[in-house]
Formats: C-alpha cells, structure tokens, sequence
C-alpha cells in the first residue's frame, strides 16, 4: 500500500512536470530566445558575408577579448546624418503614430461611448443580439475590411460619388492615402474594442443613482456627467488603452489606406528589414517600441491588479 | 423637432454607428456582383468575379495553404493552451509561475510586428546553425501558435477556473490515476472551451497577415498575404467574391456553432 502511494506521488510529479514543462519550454524557445536575439542585433553590428550577426566576443591581437558593443543603432535613431538631434524619420514615424493612435481612441470614444450607453439601456431580451451585432464584423477577414475602405473612399469611390449626386460638392475630395482615410479606417477596425469593455461597465451602472439624481433636481444632462460618466472611468480606461495600445503598432492600415506621408513606426519597421536590410537598426526600433509600448501596459496592468486586489479586501 | 430628437437620438445613433460597422461588408458583397471593375457604379449583374476566382491559381493555391497552416496551428495551439492553462489554475505556486505568466500574456499586447521579427530572427540563427527551419510553412504555424497559445489559454483558463473540482476528487477516490481522471473527466468538461479556443485560433491565423508576411518564404504564401499584395496594386474584385464566399463559409460556421452549443445547453439542462 504505501509502495503504491509512494509510486503515484511519483507519477504525480511525473505528471505535474510534463503539465508545466512543455509550455514553458516552449515559451522559452519561441518567445523569450527570439527576444534575446532581438536585444543583441540591436546592440551589435551586421556580421561579414551576408551574417546578420556580428560576433559578440572577438580575440585581439594581443590575446585579449573584445566586446563588440554598440549603441550607434539607437543612437541613429535620434541623431540624422548631419548630426542633428530629434529631427529623423524614426521621430517622425513615432509621433505621427501616436497621433493617430491619440485621435483614433478620441474618435472611437467619441461614437463607441453613446453608442455602448444606448445599448446598455436597451431591453434585456435586445442585448444579446445587439451585441452579437457588434462582434459580427469581427468574423470577416480584417484585411478585407480594411480593403473594402479603399474602394469606398476612392477618388470615384461610393462616398465621393454620393456627396456630388447630392451636390455637396462639384469635385471628389481626395480621402484615400490622406490622413482621413487613416483615421476612418483605424476608427472602423478598433471600434469594437472600445464599445465592448464600455458596455460591460455600463450594463451594471445602477439606474437608481440615476433615479436619485433627478429626485434631487438634476436634469438628465446633468445626470448624465455627474453620475454616470464618472461612474465609467474605468470603462473608459479600458476601452482606450485597448484601442491606443495596438493603434501605435498598427502595420497593415497605414500600408493599404495610408499615402507616403503617413508613416507608422510598425510600418518603418518593416522597410528598414526588408527595403534598407538594416537588421541592427531594426531591431533597434524594434526594442524602442516594446519599451514605449509594453512598458505602460505592464504598468497599467499591474495598477488594474492592485485596484482588485484592493476591492477584494 | 428637438423633443422627437431626443426621444429619438438612441436609435439614430446606434443606426448610424451600425450602418458605419456593416458598410464594407455591404460594399464588398454588392460589388462582388458587379459586371465591370469599376468600384464606384454598380453597373449591372454579373457573376465573372466569381468565375475569375475559379480560375486565379494564387487565390486558391494561399486558400489551401491557410486553410493547412490554420488547421495545423489552430490544433498545436489548443494542446499547448490546455497544459498552460492547466498549470496556471492548478499549480497556483512553482518556481517562475510570474514570468511564466507573463510570457504566455506578452503575445497579446506585443506589436505583432515585433513578434514576426524576433521569429524571423530565430529562424534565421536556427537555420545558420543547424541548417533548418527553412523559412515556409513551419515557420508560419510556430510564429501562429506562439499568438494563438496566448488567446486560447484565455478561453480555456476561464472554463477551467468555473469546473467544478469535486468532479475530479471524486474520480480519484474511485481510484483513478491523475493521467485518467485528466483525459477521462477534466478534458471532457472543457470540451465547449476547448472547441471555441479552436475555432479562435482558427480564425486568428487564417486572418493574420503581418506575422506570415515575415515568416513565410518562397513559394508559400496564405491567403491573407495574396489578398494583402492585390489590394496593393489596386481594385481587382476577384477578392470581393472571395470576400463574399468567405462570409458566408464563415456565416453558416458561426450559425452552426451557435446551434450546436444551444442543444449541448439543453442537453445539460435536462
């Protein structure tokens, strides 16, 4: 008997071994090493003969080591040819993509925050549809919503076309590759992501505060900011760093509806590995990027988890 | 007018806001069906966009791919995903659980662009060492999995943490061994969960473009990436019937799993 109790503790730490090893192998190998070879292109230079990695350690002449460190990549992304500071494309690309990001989560605010509101205040039996409404676009390729934009908004496209039958105006305006058609599009695909975490925060607001606040004379606009907009902060919060966060990095928007002057930090990306074949500076800007991305989600994240924590007690 | 207004404005905002959400999909189905290429006048009836399709190798060679890379690194994902989500509901205390936790949750909220050219990266070091993986298939399902792990561990983690334990103790004072009550009762509870992390993973890598766009190779490329090098060039409707013919596959998928777990609720209720 005790044999076998021994055996199946052992088969349990057998068990319990395979259960969390292979994942976290896994996340090893495919996660954490791709990133430690990110970190140490960007520090190193380009090898000789097509080898994208220059050794880290060389032998001198003198039989002493050397450590091929460099930081000339991060360097040149901050510093043009001429020596001037804060005036290179990589700026550009990082400010022009937060400005996006900045307008897209205004502009998604803007329509999701009502729109979820209405919702939320919609009959218990509408809801669920309303809401499967909502996530249906989601089921169709995003690439061919995004490229369904680029006929609406075309020179002769669906938009301009209507607003000259109308006579509103006599000349298409240009929408595609301008920073409307950015706008449009960003706005489109992330929507969904802020009326989501909105609607979970105001399908639970208790309509009788609401109800207080009228028996207290305040009008239904008044209501409206003093209750129930502050009552949804963390809605708020939520919706716009999930629209905000993956706006900054966005690549396949800026390719297809963007013009030459609407650059995005994933987008220079991308030329600087494939167009200048530059991997250090790269992965240079690729390790900017997590840093300006990753870092105020992880800190957001860990300010959402003490903020449970702290209701829980 | 302003009283109608405001008795009116939810309903005009929320038509307004849904016409915006279904407009390309209304555009790509309407001029799937158009009979010339232009995109701004629907000119007439036809179906030569659908014919074109039949005949566009391209279009159906990355159909067949995706669907392969899709269904390989949809499955490859939902069995890491369990063993991850596994680990983080049942062994609540082992060394590393933090940063373990933490990788697993990095590939939602990394730039998909950094996540392509880390794994790019890999696989070349890889391919200078040990003379593989070449840059093709493989290489897209790993770079698929590594994103499709981190959303299925979130369906099934949850499933997961509502199952009810005593199920599983009562299987071991019945004697059952820990690899019988995991295959015999844990993963028969989460079967729904297993299955919408599938059909999730699913969808995530037949849509994804960005991280194959680094990863594949000559002579392999998805769907996305033929759709992503036509919508460059400009108009071409084949992919607004392709559109269309994938809405619908897709439609009739959701509608069919919307049945199926609305008897499986039933069924559980009586």
């Amino acid at each position: 008997m005790i044999q076998f109790a021994s055996r199946l503790v052992e088969r349990l730490r057998l068990g319990r071994r395979t259960v969390v090893g292979i994942p976290t192998v896994w996340l090893w190998v495919f996660f954490a090493i791709p990133f430690l070879i990110l970190l140490r292109l960007s520090v190193t230079d380009m090898g000789e003969q097509l080898n994208p990695f220059a050794p880290l350690l060389t032998h001198t002449e003198g039989g002493g080591w050397k450590l091929n460190l460099k930081l000339s990549h991060f360097v040149s992304l901050f510093v043009d040819a001429s020596g001037h500071w804060g005036d290179t494309l990589y700026i550009e690309a990082y400010l022009l993509s937060l400005k996006y990001a900045f307008w897209t989560t205004f502009f998604c605010l803007v329509l999701g925050y009502p729109f979820a509101y209405f919702m939320a205040r919609a009959s218990a039996t509408a809801r669920p549809i309303l809401l499967m409404m909502v996530m249906l676009p989601f089921w169709t390729s995003f690439l061919l919503r995004v490229y369904a934009w680029k006929g609406i908004l075309a020179d002769q496209g669906v938009v301009n076309n209507a607003l000259m039958a109308m006579g509103l105006i006599q000349e298409p305006i240009q929408m595609l590759y301008t920073d409307i058609s950015m706008l449009v599009g960003m706005t489109y695909v992330y929507l969904p992501f802020m009326v989501l975490p909105l609607y979970a925060n105001l399908v639970k607001l208790d309509i009788r505060l609401l109800e207080a606040a009228h028996d207290l004379g305040a009008s239904p606009w008044k209501a409206f900011w003093l209750v129930t907009v502050p009552l949804s902060r963390s809605g708020i919060v939520a919706g716009s760093m999930l629209v905000f966060i993956p706006c900054l990095g966005e690549f396949v928007i800026p390719s297809l509806l963007g013009g030459a002057e609407n650059i995005m930090i994933g987008r220079v990306v991308w030329d600087e590995m494939f167009s200048s074949n530059n991997w250090p500076r790269a992965s240079a800007l690729a390790v900017m990027m997590i840093l300006c991305v990753v870092i105020p989600l992880a800190w957001y994240n860990a300010k959402v988890a003490r903020q449970a924590e702290e209701e829980r007690t | 007018m302003t009283r109608w207004l405001q008795a009116h404005l939810g309903k005009i905002w929320m038509t307004v806001v849904y016409g915006f959400l279904f407009a390309p999909l209304v555009f790509l189905v309407v001029f799937s069906f158009n009979s010339t290429r232009q995109d701004s006048r629907f000119t007439g009836f036809s179906l030569r966009w659908y014919e074109a399709l039949t005949n566009d190798s391209r279009l159906l060679e990355g159909f067949f791919v995706s669907l392969k890379v899709a269904f390989i690194s949809a499955s490859l994902s939902v069995v890491l995903a369990t063993l991850a989500a596994y680990t983080l509901v049942r062994y609540t205390r082992f060394r590393g659980r933090n940063l373990f936790t933490a990788m697993l949750n990095a590939p939602l909220v990394m730039p998909e662009v950094i996540i392509g050219l880390s794994l790019l990266l890999l696989s070349v070091s890889a391919q200078r060492s040990f003379g593989w993986p070449d840059r093709g298939l493989t290489t897209i399902v790993l770079g698929h999995v590594l994103l499709g792990m981190a959303y299925a561990t979130v369906v099934i983690q949850s499933r997961l943490k509502e199952m009810d334990r005593s199920l599983e103790e009562a299987a071991m004072d019945l004697g059952c061994r820990p690899s019988q009550v995991f295959f015999l009762v844990t993963l028969p509870n989460i079967s729904q969960a297993l299955l919408a992390g599938w059909l999730l993973t699913f969808t995530l890598s037949f849509d994804d473009v960005v991280v194959s766009e680094f990863l594949s190779g000559p002579g392999v490329t998805t769907l996305p990436q033929v759709i992503f090098s036509y919508a460059r060039r400009g108009v071409n409707p084949s992919i607004y019937a392709a559109a269309t013919l994938l809405m619908l596959a897709i439609t009739l998928a959701v509608v069919g799993f919307g049945i199926y777990t609305a008897r499986q609720a039933r069924k559980s209720k009586l």
